[in-house]
């Protein structure tokens, strides 16, 4: 892998039985790239991050990833219940580099609070997570990326359930985080954001293209991708995939 | 009035009953917690009942109940494991089956006609006559659990936040779970010599159930619950002292009302809170 790239893959299939959820997925990841990753529900989006994550292992093909990924999951799956404050939370990304039977001591404290700072909830850090908003929540995970020190950071649906002043300064923070050279692979239903971004990867259940928004989204791409979700916007030339639904 | 309170103490088995206690009250309340959020009550109970047959044994062998009930607990779970494994039979169903075994084997040995009287305590534990030995292997096994919850803390806590993530941040669920049901044996093991087979469970779940109503982060629920405990354990002996009742059972009686006035507590709070926070301004950061 040339060391201009983050992650890497080539011919890669992965899934959970014996049938892959994913095929033929290749492409690059490079450092200050956003990378917008498109599909369908179950059409493999979350199958391919788990594998640029390390939990999952290639059926076939290969996975590099260069220094360490870091996840940002939906937050709805986490416990909104539990007792923890966003600065635990920021914290537990210091596990990674700890032996098992060592806590976070007082360095990684001012690291996590530090990365709470950059991600703009400070003032929210000893909180709990649950009383957060949902662009709170997003951020104190992506804060949790930056204290594993992550140059690859995986974003699986970060706008969904976001109103539209939290989801742009959402996007605003992962555009800095770009241009401080990390790459961010963004799972997303929006396609006027993913034509914002540095590159789009189609999945639906095999890779259907890959490469810069302006050459790859046209609508033979989007039908591919989405099969029959797509509507045209009357009059305006836009098309657009019909809302996801979420149980 | 003071003497109401100094009484009991001026008797050798009430000071060995509560140091008793205080021991049930650390290995329980604490790791009650984690079981609360692991979500393994169950395991937790049935773990108590598939002790039953080695405290008999160790009972009528004439060794401290412990020595019997350690191999009987590593048993009754490696019965667990195999039969989890034949088809068709689930965890839930494995469970069931060995718990019921075991715990009617116990019954038939305790309540044969050659056994010595007073075996039935085992059920409902005698509180009031630790040996010594039995309270060294208590302390023990209880300093063995607080040890292990604070090395294992950061990784148990990152499990049970977020199982799906956990992972990627070197906190393996399966050695999360596993490390969860082999310290809850050995708190159970604790309490059930104290509270019997069939109220050591109470000692596990009551006190961190209650803490869970109101602490707000979980070192504080570990340490709320550790002192409802106490608490719970050292009412219950009062109780059983002047009200001439069993105190395994006083006890296990003090930890539910201490839940239930937690509850009616909670509850009562969230009456008022509710209007408040209907009108909450909306979040100045997003």
């Amino acid at each position: 892998m040339s060391a201009g790239v983050l992650a890497r893959t080539r011919e890669l299939a992965a899934g959970y039985g014996r049938v892959p959820a994913i095929e033929d997925v290749s492409f690059d990841v490079e450092p200050g790239q956003r990378v917008a990753l498109l599909g369908p529900n179950g059409g493999g989006k979350t199958t391919l991050l788990r594998v640029l994550l390390g939990e999952l292992r290639p059926m076939h093909g290969t996975v590099e990833v260069r220094g360490r990924a870091a996840t940002v999951p939906q937050t709805e799956r986490s416990r909104l219940d539990f007792p923890v404050s966003a600065l635990d939370v920021a914290l537990m990304g210091a596990l990674p580099r700890l032996p098992w039977w060592k806590r976070p001591g007082h360095t990684d404290r001012e690291v996590a609070r530090e990365a709470l700072e950059r991600v703009g909830v400070a003032g929210r850090a000893d909180d709990t997570f649950g009383d957060l908003s949902g662009g709170q929540r997003q951020r104190v995970l992506i804060a949790r990326g930056l204290v594993q020190d992550a140059e690859l950071l995986l974003l699986d649906e970060p706008f969904s359930g976001l109103d539209v002043p939290a989801a742009s300064g959402l996007e605003s923070l992962i555009a800095q985080l770009a241009a401080e050279g990390r790459g961010v692979v963004i799972a997303t239903h929006d396609l006027r954001q993913a034509q914002r971004w540095d590159a789009v990867l189609c999945l639906n259940h095999r890779q259907i293209a890959f490469g810069p928004p302006d050459e790859v989204l046209d609508r033979e791409v989007l039908e591919a991708t989405y099969a029959g979700a797509i509507v045209e916007i009357p009059g305006s030339g836009h098309v657009g995939v019909l809302p996801a639904h979420h149980h | 009035m003071i003497d109401f309170v100094t009484d009991p103490l001026g008797q050798e088995f009430i000071r060995r009953a509560l140091l008793e206690v205080g021991l049930i009250s650390l290995a329980g309340g604490a790791l009650g917690c984690w079981v609360v959020f692991y979500g393994v009550s169950y395991a937790a109970e049935s773990l108590s009942h598939a002790l039953f047959p080695g405290l008999v044994v160790a009972a009528l062998v004439g060794i401290p109940l412990l020595a019997g009930g350690i191999p009987g607990i590593a048993i009754a779970a490696l019965a667990i494991a195999l039969i989890g494994r034949v088809p068709g039979i689930g965890r839930d169903t494995a469970v069931a089956v060995v718990v019921t075994a075991f715990f009617g084997l116990g019954a038939l040995l305790a309540l044969s006609p050659e056994s010595p009287p007073g075996i039935q305590n085992l059920l409902f534990g005698d509180i009031l006559a630790p040996s010594n030995s039995d309270l060294i292997l208590s302390a023990i096994l209880a300093a063995m659990v607080v040890i292990s919850l604070v090395a294992l803390h950061w990784r148990l806590l990152a499990v049970a936040f977020d199982r799906t993530t956990a992972g990627s941040l070197g906190a393996s669920p399966t050695l999360a779970d596993a490390a969860v049901l082999v310290l809850l044996a050995a708190a159970v093991l604790v309490a059930a010599q104290g509270l019997g087979t069939l109220l050591a469970i109470a000692a596990l779940v009551g006190p961190a159930a209650t803490a869970r109503q109101f602490a707000v982060r979980v070192p504080s629920m570990m340490l709320a619950a550790t002192l409802i405990g106490i608490g719970a354990g050292v009412a219950g002996l009062y109780v059983s002292y002047y009200a001439g009742v069993a105190a395994g059972a006083a006890i296990a009686g003090c930890i539910v009302v201490a839940y239930l006035a937690a509850l009616v507590a909670s509850a009562t709070r969230a009456l008022f809170e509710r209007p408040l926070a209907a009108t909450a301004l909306p979040e100045a950061v997003r």
